[in-house]
């Protein structure tokens, strides 16, 4: 849990590996109500969407993101703002790494910088943050 | 063809336009689900008392019958030009949020083509489409406000 006064630039937020399996997209995939074969369908996507296997979602690196920002700040603020790119795209059978960095601090406003990368060290999904402490 | 020449007048014409809002009542047992598929941690949103940020992703199209999904298992979009590239990827999200989202919640979301433009990428030509999204409860208190980006490949 961050105190705010001990923060500095260029911190780092505690890193985490995601293993997608089919099973997780599935339920992934079921919970938001997406039927997009590119997720379960292995055939399909090699043979249709010319995919090299079945794609871990954006939106779902999406979360992860959001999650190395409010797994770290727990109650102590507010996420106010999130937004990330699908940059590159991830598939069934890699781990993808979590992480992010503080990039500002101004008062009680934090920006943090984020990233889901491959196990080749490639940005799959870069994002960012702003939270506001004691909110 | 060039990325200009991929947005016609007749797409181009969409920008602007809107759905109808979409009426979602916010369940605990849709919060728990969502909450175990993104292996979330903090106890509140595995416990369904607090939406995690991204929970509403996918809530902005109506719910229609297997009949209207395509071969690719995607659902016909009503708010979507007919565009010369058929493949679809999720482009990226920005949202600000203004009020957490709990069971029980009543919400209304508002989705709008805010933008459509082409780009060529390293594996041919893309094309984007910016929407903005408002999510409101029934009662109008503003939750989040988010820009979307899909991509056509």
């Amino acid at each position: 849990m961050p105190a705010l006064d001990s923060l500095t630039i260029g911190d780092t937020l505690p890193e985490r590996d995601h293993v997608a399996s089919n099973v997780s997209l599935f339920v992934y995939n079921a919970a938001v109500w997406n039927a997009h074969r590119i997720h379960y369908d292995e055939r399909y996507t090699v043979e249709v969407e010319r995919h090299p296997a079945v794609v871990i979602d954006g939106p779902l690196q999406g979360d992860w993101l959001t999650q190395v920002v409010l797994n770290w700040l727990e109650d102590d603020g507010r996420l106010v703002e999130f937004e990330y790119t699908n940059r590159r795209a991830a598939y069934l059978g890699e781990t993808l790494q979590s992480g992010g960095r503080i990039a500002a601090i101004d008062g009680k406003q934090v920006e943090l910088e984020l990233w889901i990368r491959n196990g080749a060290g490639e940005l799959t999904a870069p994002g960012r943050a702003l939270v506001v402490f004691g909110d | 063809m060039s990325a200009d020449e991929l947005i016609t007048p007749e797409v181009r014409a969409w920008i602007g336009r809107s759905d109808p809002p979409i009426a979602f009542e916010v369940t605990r047992r849709d919060i728990v689900k969502y909450a175990i598929a993104t292996e979330q941690q903090l106890p509140k949103y595995l416990r369904g008392d607090e939406a995690p940020p991204m929970f509403l992703f996918g809530t902005d199209r109506p719910l229609t019958a297997l009949s209207e999904l395509g071969p690719d298992g995607l659902r016909h979009d009503s708010l979507l030009p007919d565009l010369p590239l058929k493949r679809v990827m999720a482009g990226g999200i920005r949202q600000r949020y203004h009020r957490a989202i709990r069971p029980g919640d009543h919400l209304l979301i508002a989705k709008t083509i805010t933008d459509i433009y082409a780009k060529h990428g390293a594996s041919g030509p893309l094309i984007f489409v910016v929407y903005a999204l408002t999510v409101t409860t029934a009662a109008g208190e503003l939750m989040m406000e988010e820009t979307q980006t899909r991509i056509n490949r």
